[in-house]
């Protein structure tokens, strides 16, 4: 089953045309992850799927229905975004950051009720950022801020939540913590996520679907260890990598091939 | 640690802390309602200037002084303080900018242009036009700000919008220069009024665009809650829920709505829509849900109470409101300029 798919989709900016006739299922309670080079549709692609950028041809559908069809707030409460790169309005507290996930639930006659608290307590609670609930977001670290996105996305209780690189920017350390939260989400609690990510091997180890693409089409998509190859790597993104299984947790790394090497072959 | 906590402030998700703040500026409105009407030349008791307003005499000078003369004078203050504030807290969420303001984005120039360019250049000097006049001036003053900043290589940031704000205002107040010196006549009755003034302002213009100017009010208000939201950008905006195209227009419309409303009554008054909103976050947080409806009351409050002063500093003579509220609110955006730009 899947409540999110993409049929023959185009879609681009003006006269260009990005996406072409890009099929995509998203898998229930899933995590998805799409990578691919800079400029290869990926970020477009998650626009177009959450409603943000109207595909040119083609259809996005949500439970069935034709996504540009359905009403923005019906979408916001079953669909959570959360774009590249967000900014905070300049002393925003965490809590008042967090709440604003609730919009869609909230009306003119229907302003703040208990459930929206219990919400965004929860949110705050699962992505670790209760303590600093009445801290200026602009004050916290760039992991901290990225993971008060994250709750405002939860705080909206959407099944489909779809993030575009999340993890850029952070130290390792600090993407793989996110990565944990995010899959928590899938894993534990039925969510289905998409992911666009950079990281190569973050992506492997984390997709249970992953979707290579390339100049606007999908090359390749499925389990990682189905299609995370060396070969692919070379076809995708046009690099030399070997991909191993790290021992200690059956996971795919890709290792690139450095200019080093070749530096100290030729010294020889 | 908890000197960070500490300075993030009361008001932030809890309605009842945060409409606290409420009854305190009512009362404080009020009280420099009743004020501004009991001073002046003759100088009321204030047991008197309530008489006056809850049961008029026409036979008392006194009442006759406060209904027809001072009233008037003390209403137009709240209006237009209140308008200006909201019409600044809802450009600097809307723009993400935190120097936006009515007048220094152009649209009190704007609006001042096309009324000085419609009263001097064609003659229309009926009170019914003067609203619909300043409208199109503040908009067409707002688009072309938009534009020119849109244009500049690295967009609508801040610093270009207030450049391109403080372009066109020095271009369109150049062009009201020269029309002063072109028709020094027919422009002797709006010299006063360019300064920004309330004083001796016909009160039937309240009439002509007070009900627009309150319908703008309140939308102003209940849109609030989406400007924050809108606030984190387009794109996060839109994943929550928000039209961001139909609530960017609807927010135009109020801004300018309030500011030609503002500059029809009062003249082309400077920084209020600056200072109220900056004034207004240090007690009530960064969420415009609380930003706007309190920058409308403190706005009315500061403005009643700048017109006290500009009539009582250097008695018998008084200064034009908008003089005062210059020389309050220049230092500010100085203040804020440093701090953003370090």
């Amino acid at each position: 089953m899947s409540r999110l798919e993409a049929l023959q989709i185009h879609a681009g900016y003006a006269e260009t045309t990005i996406l072409k006739s890009v099929d995509l299922v998203i898998p229930d309670g899933q995590v998805t992850i799409l990578i691919g080079p800079n400029g290869c549709g990926k970020s477009t692609l998650l626009k177009t799927m959450a409603r943000i950028l109207p595909p040119s041809r083609g259809h996005v559908l949500l439970d069935g229905k034709d996504i540009q069809t359905l009403n923005t707030k019906s979408v916001a409460a079953r669909l959570g975004l959360l774009p590249q790169g967000p900014i905070a309005p300049e002393g925003l507290t965490v809590r008042e950051l967090v709440a604003q996930g609730r919009f869609p639930h909230q009306s003119l006659l229907r302003q703040w009720t208990k459930a929206d608290e219990v919400a965004v307590n929860g949110a705050m609670e699962t992505a670790g950022i209760a303590d600093f609930a009445d801290r200026a977001v602009d004050t916290l670290s760039g992991g901290q801020r990225q993971r008060c996105w994250v709750a405002m996305v939860l705080a909206q209780e959407t099944e489909l939540i779809l993030l575009d690189e999340p993890t850029t920017f952070l130290d390792l350390k600090v993407q793989v913590d996110l990565m944990n939260l995010l899959t928590g989400l899938a894993h534990e609690r039925g969510r289905t996520l998409v992911i666009v990510l950079h990281e190569l091997s973050l992506a492997a180890a984390y997709a249970d679907h992953l979707v290579m693409m390339k100049d606007g089409q999908i090359v390749a998509s499925g389990d990682p260890d189905d299609i995370f190859t060396t070969d692919r790597l070379k076809q995708v993104f046009n690099l030399d990598a070997s991909v191993l299984r790290d021992p200690a947790s059956g996971r795919l790394v890709c290792v690139p091939f450095t200019a080093r090497r070749r530096v100290t072959e030729a010294a020889q | 640690m908890s000197q960070i906590t500490a300075t993030t402030t009361a008001a932030a998700q809890h309605p009842v802390r945060a409409w606290s703040g409420v009854p305190i500026l009512l009362i404080a409105l009020i009280a420099a309602f009743l004020f501004h009407i009991a001073v002046g030349a003759k100088p009321l008791p204030i047991s008197t200037v309530f008489e006056a307003l809850v049961s008029f005499d026409a036979t008392n000078f006194d009442h006759v002084i406060v209904q027809n003369l001072r009233l008037p004078r003390a209403a137009l203050a709240v209006v237009v303080g209140a308008s200006l504030s909201l019409a600044g807290a809802l450009m600097q969420g809307v723009t993400r900018n935190p120097l936006a303001d009515p007048g220094l984005l152009g649209l009190t120039t704007g609006a001042a242009f096309a009324v000085v360019v419609a009263h001097t250049v064609f003659g229309f000097t009926s009170m019914a036009f003067t609203p619909w006049i300043a409208m199109s001036g503040a908009l067409g003053a707002a688009v072309i700000v938009f534009f020119i900043s849109r244009m500049v290589p690295g967009g609508a940031t801040p610093l270009s919008m207030t450049l391109a704000g403080a372009a066109v205002s020095a271009f369109l107040g150049t062009i009201i220069s020269v029309i002063h010196l072109l028709n020094q006549d027919t422009f002797e009755n709006l010299r006063v009024w360019l300064t920004g003034a309330l004083a001796g302002r016909d009160i039937t213009l309240l009439w002509y665009v007070g009900p627009w100017m309150l319908i703008a009010l309140i939308g102003g208000i209940l849109l609030a809650p989406r400007v924050t939201v809108l606030a984190m950008g387009d794109e996060v905006a839109q994943g929550l829920g928000v039209r961001t195209g139909i609530l960017k227009a609807q927010l135009l419309a109020v801004v300018v709505v309030l500011t030609a409303g503002s500059v029809a009554l009062a003249g082309p008054l400077g920084f209020i829509g600056l200072v109220i909103p900056h004034v207004v976050r240090l007690y009530v947080g960064s969420d415009y849900r609380w930003i706007v409806p309190y920058a409308a009351l403190t706005g009315a409050v500061y403005l009643v109470s700048v017109d006290i002063v500009a009539r009582v500093a250097i008695p018998p003579r008084e200064i034009s409101t908008g003089i005062i509220t210059a020389l309050i609110g220049a230092p500010l955006f100085v203040h804020l300029v440093r701090r953003r730009t370090r």
